[in-house]
């Protein structure tokens, strides 16, 4: 999948994460801001980068601002931006690339 | 059949399915269901973000045994087919219709789950369907509503477009609900299938919150939405079987297995006239305290 425009998804409040993604130079240009990044950090990476290799990005800028989310609510906003960056909003490859 | 068609249903949870602080563990107050909402806590242009956050919390988060019902978008809006194969796709257990006014309001979403279900592999029929009523066309077609699927397990009332629709408002009397909460429950029961009440929205009134869980117990509804887990002991409470009711229940049907092999028809169980007519309601008492998980007794 090819980011076409810059897109968010997510919020700032507790157990959630605000995902932001454009159009890359080539390669996965990854930027986490989170209080628990030494903790949590490697784990967040991990996340992020399996959801866009499910997706199939390969050339993106996608940084994530952590307010202390789970695994899965930070695959739904990568998911979420990226989708939205599509502005693809219906029949979604639910199990799928979405997984 | 699908065996969870009749399971415990005293408390309905509605949670937005936008926030993850909020679905990530709601397990924790034990409500029966929580109640996945896609609909209208979820604004307009986060429509498409909560399917990614409903989707991946059914996937991945163990709620121990609470069911999992979605409230879709409803069938006058964009949203409502990708929200059925989202929750479908996800493994939810059962999906609430807003707005039902008529037996094809259910038919056109059976399709939709049955084709979701063969789409995305899961076994046909697993999905159940659940129909809110919130107006008086609703609530006049509620019998043809019960009936218009094996799938569906129940109608819920939501009282505050129902008496926008009514043109009076929520008094906290409930006598405006009356006539629909006392329509729903006869269909309901007239069509073998359970029956759930409104939420009770004024959370610094716990005791006018208690006397209306108390009313609609006592009119027949199988359990009541609800909106703050403050309210669930309320109506588990109220809904569970006392030890009392339980032990006169045992009685009363150990009694009549015995005296219908004596050919005796009526008699007394602690000082109180009983004949065959009481035999279902007390069945019925045991099988709710069994599944409430406070009958210790053998029958």
């Amino acid at each position: 999948m090819e980011i076409k425009k810059p897109a968010m998804a997510g919020t700032l409040e507790s157990s959630d994460c605000l995902v932001t993604v454009e159009a890359g130079e080539g390669k996965i240009d990854f930027t986490l801001d989170s209080a628990v990044i030494n903790q949590y950090g490697n784990q967040i990476r991990k996340v992020v980068y399996e959801t866009l290799e499910h997706l199939g990005v390969k050339d993106v800028k996608i940084s994530v601002v952590d307010k202390g989310a789970l695994d899965c609510t930070i695959k739904a906003r990568v998911e979420g931006a990226v989708f939205r960056s599509l502005e693809q909003k219906e029949h979604l490859p639910w199990g799928g690339a979405i997984r | 059949m699908n065996p969870n068609k009749k399971r415990l249903r005293r408390t309905m949870m509605f949670l937005n399915a936008q926030k993850p602080g909020l679905i990530k563990d709601p397990y924790i107050y034990k409500p029966d269901s929580i109640m996945l909402d896609l609909e209208d806590a979820v604004a307009e242009n986060q429509k498409d973000a909560a399917r990614f956050s409903l989707y991946h919390a059914l996937q991945e988060i163990d709620y121990r045994g609470v069911e999992r019902v979605v409230r879709i978008n409803a069938l006058d809006t964009p949203y409502w087919k990708e929200d059925i194969r989202c929750s479908v796709a996800g493994g939810c257990d059962a999906i609430r219709i807003p707005k039902t006014e008529s037996a094809n309001d259910v038919k056109i979403v059976e399709s939709a789950v049955e084709f979701a279900e063969k789409e995305f592999g899961r076994p046909q029929g697993s999905v159940l369907i659940m129909a809110a009523i919130e107006s008086a066309r609703g609530v006049m077609k509620a019998l043809d509503i019960c009936e218009a699927s094996d799938r569906l397990f129940g109608i819920a009332l939501s009282g505050g477009d129902y008496t926008k629709d009514l043109q009076t408002h929520i008094t906290g009397t409930g006598i405006e609900l009356m006539g629909a909460r006392q329509n729903m429950v006869i269909a309901a029961r007239a069509a073998g299938v359970q029956c759930f009440d409104t939420v009770y929205t004024d959370l610094n009134n716990m005791d006018g919150f208690r006397q209306d869980v108390q009313n609609i117990h006592l009119m027949g509804f199988d359990g009541k939405s609800i909106i703050n887990p403050r309210q669930i002991q309320i109506v588990h409470d109220i809904f569970t079987p006392s030890e009392k009711d339980i032990i006169f229940a045992e009685k009363v049907v150990r009694e009549i297995d015995t005296k219908k092999a004596q050919g005796i028809g009526v008699f007394t169980v602690d000082g109180k006239m009983i004949d065959i007519a009481f035999y279902d309601g007390a069945k019925r008492t045991i099988e709710l305290a069994k599944a409430s998980g406070v009958y210790k007794g053998d029958l």
